[in-house]
C-alpha cells in the first residue's frame, strides 16, 4: 500500500496547472483571467515575432506546397504514383503504423513502470528513454548498426533490409508515447482505483476500465506524434537501411534523390504528403488537448 | 489485503523485465557498442582523429550555428511565449498550434523548403539576398536557419507551462508599484521562468548540435566550409580506410556524449518526474 | 537573482554574443574569402570528387615546378561528385573541376558556369579513364573469368545501386552492353541483365557499402572500377580482380569554368600532358594521352603491365551518350533497369 499512499494531494483545481500537467508540454493555453488584449508594444512584438516565424517556417513550407503544385494536378499525382515513389510511401506509412502500434503498447508499459514502480536505477531509465530524442539521427543509425548490422554480437544482420527501417523508426519514436502518458499517470487520483479494487475488480479490469480511458487522449497524442516522427525520419536510415529502391527506401530518401537530381517539383510533391500529415497531426493534437481541458 | 497480491508481484517483475529488456536491446546495448567501437584501437587514435583540421572545423561550425540558432530561438521563443500566454489576439490558437510544426515536419522537408525560398539561383527571396551580398544556401547562414527551424518549439514549450503556473500577480504588483515593462520582465518574469528557460535552451542546443537531414540539404556539406559534425560522420563512415572510420566514430561519440550530458542536466535538475508531486 | 547579478550575467552574455558574432563572421568570411593574391601569386580553386585527390595533389606539385605553375596557390574541396557539382552551381568558388561523371559537368554547363565547348578538345573533356572490373575473392575460388560466369549457380553479386548512385551506373551498363559487344542482340542483353539481377545479393547505396558487403562475405563477387580496386589493394585490401574481355571505359571529366583565372587552363593542359597523366597512372587510373610513361603500378594485377586493353572496350558513346542512356536505362517510369528490378523483385 505504500505506493498508493505516496500519491499526494488530489490534482489542483486550477485549470491552468492541470492543463499544464495533462497537455504534454504547454500545448493548451489558459484562457480568461490572465490574458489581456494587445497593447501597442506587444502588438509590435507580435508583428516582429510573426515576421520571424513567417520567414523561417511559414513561407518556406508554403513554398513546398506551391512548388508541388507546379505542373498541375496530373503531374502531382503522377509523381506520387510513380512505382518507386509509391513503394517508398507505402513502406514508410506501413512501417510507421506498425511502429506506432508497438509504441502504444510499449510506451504505455514503460510509462506505467516509471510511474507506478520503484526500483534502484529508475532515474537512469528516464535519461535512457530520452536518448533517441537528443541523439543526432546519424549517430542513431551508427548505434543501431552496431547491434543489428554486419558486426552484430547477436549474429543478426538486418542492415539493408526492411527490418532496419522498422528498428530505426522504433528507436527514434521511443520517447513520444512515454512522455505524453507519464504526466497523466502521475495525476491520476488513486481513489477511483481503490474503490474499484474494494468492489472486487481485478488489477487488469481496473487498468482496462478505469485507467486506460484516462490515458486514452495522452496515448492518442503520443501516437500521432510517434507516427509523424516515424514518417519524417531520415538520418538514422542513411547508414542502416541502404536506401534500396522498392525495398528499404523511405519517403524522405526519395525526396532527397529528387532534390539531388534537380527535380524540385517532384521532390516537393512527395514532401507535400509529409507536410500534410504533419499539419493533420498538429490539428489532432490541438483537438485532443482541448477535449482534455474541457473534461479535466 | 488486496486480492491477488502474488500475481501483482509477478506482473510487476514481468513488466520491469520487459521494459528494461526492451530498453536494453533498443538503446543501452547499441550505445555501449558504439562507445566500445570508438575506442577499439585505443584512446590515442581517437584523440588524433579529433585533432584533424576538418574535424575541428566541423565542430566549430556546428557549435557556432547551434549557438546562433539557440540565441535566436530563445529571444523569439520567450517573446512568443509571453504573447501566447499573456495576451489574446485573433489567431492565437492557430499560432499556438503552428509553433509545433517544426517538431512534426521531416528534416528533409525543412531543407527543401529553405532551399526553395533562399536558394541564390531559384529561390523566392534568395536571389535578392544574394545580390545584396548574403548567401544563405550552401553557406553558414543557411545552416543557422535550418538549425533554428528544427529547434524552434523547444524553448517555447518549456517556457509556456512555467508562465502559466506563475500567473500574473507578481507582475501586476510590480507594474502597479511603478516598474516599467522592461524592469518587470527583467526582475520578475525572467527569474521566475529561468528553469524552464534553462531546460529549453539545453534541449534546443542538443537538438541543434544534432541536426543532420535539413543541414545536409541546405549546406552542401563541403569540407572545411559548410560541413558540420553530423555531415562529417556521414562522409567519413562511407569512405575507405581505418583513419576515416575512426574519425567517424570519434565525432559520433563526441556528439553522443554532448547529447547525454544535456539530458542528464535536464533530468537531474528537474524535480523528479518519476514520483508524483 | 539580484539585479546586479542579473546585469552581470547579461553583460557576460552580451560580451560572449559579440565575441561569437566576430568569430562567426570570420568563419563566414574566412570560408568565402580567397587568400589575397600577393605580388605575383595566383590562387586557383579546385573542386573535385574524392578519389583522385592524391593524384591531383601530385600533379599540382609537379605543376609548381613549371614556370607557369610556380606561383600558384591552391584552395581545394573534395567530396562526392554530385554534391560537389551542386555546390559549385550554388556558389562554391571554382576554377577547375574534376568530377566522376560527365553529367556533373553538364550541370555546370546548364547553369552557365562552363562553356558548351568544354568537351570539344582532343580528349573530349576527359582527364582520366578506368574500366569496370569484376572483383573476386583472393585466389578466385569460383573460377570467374567473364561476365557469363556471374550468372552461374552459387554466385552472389554485390554492386552499388544504380538508382541511388550515379556513378554506379557504369557497372550496370557494362553488364548489359558486353552482351552486345560480343555480338548479342538487345533482347539477349536484357535477358542477361535479368539473370544478373537475379544473382544480385545486395544493392547498397555506396561503393564503400558494396565493398564492405563483399569483404564480409554477404557476396562473393563485387562489381567495381579498376582504379578503385587498385587503390584498395594499394591500401592493403586483399582480393583479386578480373578485367573482362568486354567492358566499359569509365571516363572522368575535367573542366575549366568560364570566369576562371586563365592559369586554370594552363593547369588543365598540364593535367593532360604526360607529366600530369603519369600521376593518375600511379593511382590506378588509365591515362587519356597515348605514350604516357606507365611505370610499375602497385596494386594492379600485373604491376609491370597494369592496364591491358580488353579486346572489346566500349564507351558511353557506343550506348548513345548519357542523355540517351539515362532515359533508356534508368528513367524511373520507362527505364530498363527499374523494370527489371521490379520483375525480379530484387532491389536489395
Amino acid at each position: 500500500m505504500t505506493q498508493r499512499a505516496a500519491i499526494v494531494e488530489p490534482p489542483p483545481l486550477d485549470s491552468a496547472t492541470a492543463g499544464a500537467a495533462t497537455n504534454a508540454g504547454g500545448r493548451r493555453l489558459s484562457r480568461g483571467r490572465s490574458a489581456t488584449s494587445l497593447t501597442a508594444a506587444s502588438g509590435l512584438g507580435l508583428g516582429v515575432a510573426l515576421l520571424w516565424f513567417s520567414l523561417l517556417v511559414l513561407i518556406p513550407l508554403t513554398a513546398v506546397l506551391v512548388q508541388a503544385s507546379e505542373g498541375g494536378w496530373s503531374a502531382y499525382w503522377d509523381s506520387l504514383r510513380s512505382p518507386q515513389t509509391f513503394a517508398a510511401l507505402r513502406l514508410t506509412v506501413g512501417q510507421a503504423i506498425l511502429v506506432t502500434v508497438v509504441n502504444i503498447f510499449m510506451g504505455t508499459t514503460i510509462a506505467w513502470v516509471l510511474v507506478r514502480d520503484h526500483f534502484p536505477g529508475k532515474r537512469v531509465l528516464e535519461v535512457i528513454i530520452d536518448i533517441p530524442l537528443a541523439l543526432p539521427t546519424i549517430v542513431g543509425g551508427l548505434v543501431l548498426l552496431s547491434l543489428y548490422g554486419p558486426s552484430s554480437p547477436l549474429g543478426v544482420n538486418w542492415a539493408n533490409t526492411p527490418i532496419a527501417v522498422f528498428l530505426a523508426f522504433l528507436f527514434v519514436t521511443l520517447p513520444f508515447i512515454v512522455r505524453t502518458v507519464q504526466p497523466v499517470l502521475l495525476e491520476l487520483e488513486p481513489e477511483v482505483e481503490e474503490a474499484a479494487a474494494s468492489l472486487g475488480a481485478t488489477q487488469f479490469t481496473i487498468f482496462r476500465r478505469v485507467i486506460l480511458p484516462s490515458l486514452a487522449p495522452a496515448i492518442a497524442s503520443g501516437a500521432a506524434l510517434s507516427f509523424c516522427r516515424a514518417i519524417s525520419e531520415y538520418g538514422s536510415l542513411v547508414l542502416l537501411s541502404g536506401n534500396l529502391p522498392y525495398s528499404t527506401e523511405v519517403a524522405s530518401v526519395r525526396i532527397l534523390s529528387y532534390i539531388e537530381g534537380d527535380k524540385l517539383t517532384e521532390a516537393a510533391a512527395v514532401a507535400s504528403i509529409l507536410l500534410i500529415v504533419a499539419l493533420i497531426v498538429i490539428v489532432i493534437l490541438d483537438v485532443i488537448s482541448r477535449r482534455v481541458a474541457r473534461y479535466a | 489485503m488486496r486480492k491477488g497480491a502474488a500475481p501483482q508481484t509477478a506482473t510487476r517483475w514481468g513488466l520491469r523485465v520487459l521494459v528494461v529488456g526492451y530498453l536494453f536491446l533498443l538503446v543501452i546495448w547499441p550505445v555501449l557498442l558504439v562507445a566500445r567501437a570508438t575506442f577499439a584501437h585505443g584512446l590515442a587514435p581517437v584523440i588524433n582523429a579529433l585533432r584533424q583540421p576538418e574535424v575541428i572545423f566541423a565542430f566549430q561550425l556546428t557549435l557556432s550555428a547551434a549557438f546562433w540558432a539557440v540565441v535566436i530561438n530563445t529571444i523569439f521563443g520567450v517573446g512568443i511565449s509571453l504573447l501566447l500566454v499573456r495576451y489574446t489576439f485573433p489567431g492565437r490558437r492557430a499560432l499556438n498550434a503552428l509553433v509545433d510544426l517544426p517538431l512534426a515536419v521531416s528534416p528533409i522537408v525543412v531543407g527543401l523548403s529553405l532551399v526553395l525560398v533562399y536558394s541564390g539561383r531559384t529561390g523566392w527571396l534568395g536571389g535578392s539576398l544574394e545580390q545584396a551580398g548574403l548567401q544563405v544556401i550552401y553557406a553558414p547562414p543557411g545552416i543557422i536557419l535550418a538549425t533554428a527551424f528544427v529547434s524552434l518549439p523547444l524553448v517555447i514549450r518549456e517556457v509556456i507551462p512555467v508562465l502559466q503556473e506563475i500567473g500574473t500577480e507578481q507582475e501586476q504588483a510590480a507594474r502597479s508599484l511603478g516598474a516599467s515593462a522592461l524592469q518587470t520582465f527583467a526582475r520578475i518574469t525572467l527569474p521566475a521562468i529561468r528553469w524552464g528557460l534553462l531546460y529549453g535552451v539545453v534541449l534546443s542546443l542538443a537538438r541543434s548540435l544534432g541536426e543532420f537531414g535539413a543541414v545536409k540539404i541546405v549546406s552542401g556539406g563541403v569540407a572545411m566550409r559548410t560541413q558540420t559534425a553530423t555531415l562529417l560522420v556521414e562522409e567519413r563512415y562511407q569512405q575507405f580506410g581505418i583513419e576515416n572510420s575512426i574519425i567517424a566514430y570519434a565525432a559520433a561519440f563526441i556528439l553522443a556524449l554532448i547529447a547525454v550530458i544535456a539530458l542528464v542536466i535536464v533530468t537531474a535538475f528537474r524535480p523528479d518526474k518519476g514520483t508524483p508531486r | 537573482m539580484s539585479i546586479r547579478k542579473l546585469l552581470r550575467v547579461r553583460s557576460v552574455a552580451a560580451l560572449s554574443a559579440v565575441a561569437a558574432t566576430v568569430l562567426l563572421l570570420t568563419a563566414c568570411v574566412g570560408g568565402a574569402a580567397t587568400a589575397p593574391d600577393g605580388a605575383g601569386t595566383t590562387t586557383l580553386h579546385l573542386v573535385g570528387f574524392a578519389v583522385p585527390k592524391e593524384a591531383n595533389n601530385a600533379i599540382q606539385k609537379k605543376f609548381a615546378q613549371t614556370p607557369e605553375g610556380k606561383d600558384v596557390v591552391w584552395e581545394e574541396s573534395y567530396g562526392a561528385s554530385g554534391d560537389q557539382s551542386r555546390a559549385v552551381v550554388n556558389g562554391l568558388p571554382a576554377d577547375y573541376v574534376n568530377f566522376s561523371l560527365e553529367g556533373d559537368v553538364t550541370r555546370l554547363v546548364k547553369a552557365g558556369l562552363v562553356d558548351e565547348t568544354w568537351n570539344s578538345g582532343p580528349t573530349k573533356g576527359i582527364v582520366s579513364d578506368s574500366a569496370v572490373v569484376i572483383v573476386v575473392q583472393k585466389g578466385n575460388p569460383l573460377g570467374i573469368r567473364d561476365w557469363s560466369d556471374l550468372v552461374k549457380p552459387g554466385v552472389k553479386i554485390v554492386t552499388p545501386n544504380p538508382a541511388s548512385s550515379g556513378s554506379a551506373r557504369w557497372n550496370i551498363l557494362a553488364a548489359y552492353q558486353q552482351v552486345i559487344a560480343n555480338g548479342g542482340t538487345e533482347a539477349e542483353a536484357r535477358e542477361y541483365l535479368t539473370k544478373f539481377f537475379n544473382h544480385v545479393a545486395a544493392l547498397p547505396g555506396s561503393g564503400r557499402d558494396a565493398t564492405n558487403a563483399f569483404l564480409e562475405g554477404s557476396a562473393n563477387v563485387l562489381i567495381s572500377y579498376e582504379n578503385e580496386a587498385i587503390l584498395a589493394r594499394q591500401s592493403g585490401e586483399d582480393f583479386d580482380y578480373i578485367l573482362p574481355d568486354a567492358t566499359i571505359k569509365i571516363e572522368n571529366p575535367g573542366a575549366v569554368l568560364k570566369n576562371a583565372n586563365p592559369k586554370a587552363n594552363t593547369y588543365l593542359d598540364f593535367v593532360l600532358s604526360k607529366a600530369g597523366q603519369e600521376e593518375f597512372v600511379k593511382k590506378g587510373f588509365r591515362p587519356v594521352i597515348a605514350d604516357t610513361p606507365v611505370g610499375e603500378v602497385a596494386g594492379a594485377n600485373d604491376p609491370a603491365k597494369p592496364f591491358p586493353v580488353p579486346p572489346k572496350l566500349f564507351t558511353i558513346n557506343d550506348l548513345g551518350g548519357w542523355d540517351e542512356v539515362n532515359a533508356k536505362f534508368f528513367d524511373e517510369a520507362t527505364g530498363l533497369v527499374p523494370q527489371i528490378q521490379q520483375q525480379t523483385g530484387r532491389s536489395q
